[in-house]
């Protein structure tokens, strides 16, 4: 399968295999007016099979949601169709309106304008809590 | 300016502080009648309490304060709709202090972000507690002399129980603690507790479903309610909710200067006899209760004598 290469944009690579998906749409590609490229599966030799995500526009995007989702990916800034930039991705320490807490007793489900926070409270295990109601955030 | 939500949100040495104070407010009670006067506390309670309320209110009476009292969240703006945050930035134009009980897990920690005074969590549905656990380490230190070195059983409901959670955690941040929980299957702690507070502090703890053969080692035993309701059948509850019941002759078996606490309110899972008992604490515990919450409202209203 081929797919064209960008010339000003952005490659998410070394996506674990089966999340790019929950990528695209906590990062709401879904919204872009440019190309978006999701390939599942992808044959790699360090992971076995990868998701990767091509953009083809120079747009902003949430490190946050990368980190939380997938900490280990790789972020490729492209310019004049070279590589100018390799971001590195680290597990964010707080995520606003990332996720929802689904705890129904949290105060987040009755005020609707409050903002969803996650706190991480455990990095070896990956661990986010609510900070109202420190109910961990379901994978 | 700086509110109480979570016990932890106090460390250790202001903990002492507040137990220090505490203990001068019984000895020497007239030297604090009047450090609060003119200050106005206002307790938000969105769900029923009688006895944290009145213990709030008593609190800033005895510092000479005056109060002023939503009692429950039918009679109040949140009926309308209005938000906590909103709440808590009209009642900081009214008030110097406020106490909010709430039956939404995280609502006081909205409330303090909000505010511009000062917020003391007064029970966030089944969440924090924070003032209960400063009722019972004063309550502890007040019986024991000391805060660490203990032998602390838990007897009863720990799945559910609050109070237990929040003392075993601020338990674990002092030297020479073991724990003992002594529950049926169904209601152990939670996992979190044991892995995230107990074995992450290295805090010595076991676990058993037998009170009898618990209670020699303890110098404190901590008991809680089993209720009907926490179990899937009828036939179990049965089973074992005598188990959990102390009775005199259970308390043969307890050591001369064992403390028996209970947050309260009892139903019948401390036997009256036992009342009587020199080892009975939980009355104690409601009057220490009042003057830990007048040393914190002190420490919040950063007033001194």
């Amino acid at each position: 399968m081929n797919i064209d290469s960008i010339k000003n944009g952005i490659v998410i690579d070394h996506i674990t295999a089966g999340r790019g998906m929950e990528l695209y749409r906590l990062l709401s590609l879904e919204e872009l007016d440019c190309t978006v490229a999701l390939i599942k599966n992808v044959g790699s030799r360090k992971m076995g099979k990868k998701d990767i995500i091509k953009i083809d526009a120079d747009i902003d995007i949430s490190m946050d949601i990368l980190g939380y989702v997938d900490k280990d990916v790789t972020v490729n800034i492209i310019k004049g169709g070279v590589i100018v930039e390799k971001k590195q991705i680290a597990l964010p320490e707080r995520l606003v309106d990332v996720i929802k807490c689904k705890n129904p007793r949290c105060i987040t489900s009755t005020e609707q304008e409050l903002p969803h926070i996650f706190r991480l409270t455990d990095s070896e295990r990956r661990v986010y809590r609510c900070l109202y109601c420190e109910s961990a955030a379901e994978k | 300016m700086r509110s109480l939500i979570d016990i932890q949100d106090l460390t250790p040495t202001e903990i002492d502080e507040l137990i220090s104070v505490a203990n001068d407010i019984i000895a020497n009670p007239k030297k604090y009648s009047e450090v609060c006067r003119g200050k106005k506390l206002a307790t938000l309670f969105f769900e029923p309490s009688t006895r944290t309320r009145l213990s709030f209110e008593a609190a800033m009476y005895e510092l000479g304060g005056n109060v002023m009292s939503v009692s429950s969240g039918s009679s109040s703006s949140a009926s309308k709709g209005e938000s906590v945050a909103d709440t808590a930035k009209t009642v900081s134009c009214y008030a110097d202090i406020i106490a909010m009980r709430h039956p939404k897990e995280g609502a006081p920690l909205v409330a303090a972000m909000n505010a511009s005074i000062p917020v003391i969590n007064a029970g966030d549905g089944g969440h924090n507690h924070p003032t209960q656990t400063l009722t019972d380490l004063l309550t502890i230190s007040r019986e024991k002399g000391r805060l660490s070195d203990l032998t602390v059983g838990f007897c009863g409901d720990l799945k559910f129980g609050r109070t237990v959670h929040s003392l075993i955690s601020a338990l674990s941040r002092y030297t020479g603690i073991k724990i003992v929980l002594i529950s049926p299957e169904e209601l152990k702690v939670p996992n979190y507790i044991t892995d995230d507070v107990l074995d992450r502090n290295g805090i010595a703890y076991e676990e058993t479903t037998d009170l009898i053969t618990a209670l020699p080692s303890l110098d404190i035993l901590y008991m809680t309610r089993v209720q009907r309701e926490r179990f899937f059948n009828e036939e179990d509850y049965l089973r074992l909710k005598d188990s959990y019941i102390l009775t005199p002759d259970k308390l043969r078996h307890a050591r001369k200067d064992l403390s028996i606490m209970h947050p309260l309110p009892r139903v019948n899972e401390i036997a009256v006899a036992i009342d009587d008992d020199p080892r009975a604490c939980y009355f104690k515990q409601v009057y220490n209760g009042k003057i830990v919450r007048m040393a914190l409202i002190m420490k919040l209203l950063e007033v001194s004598v």
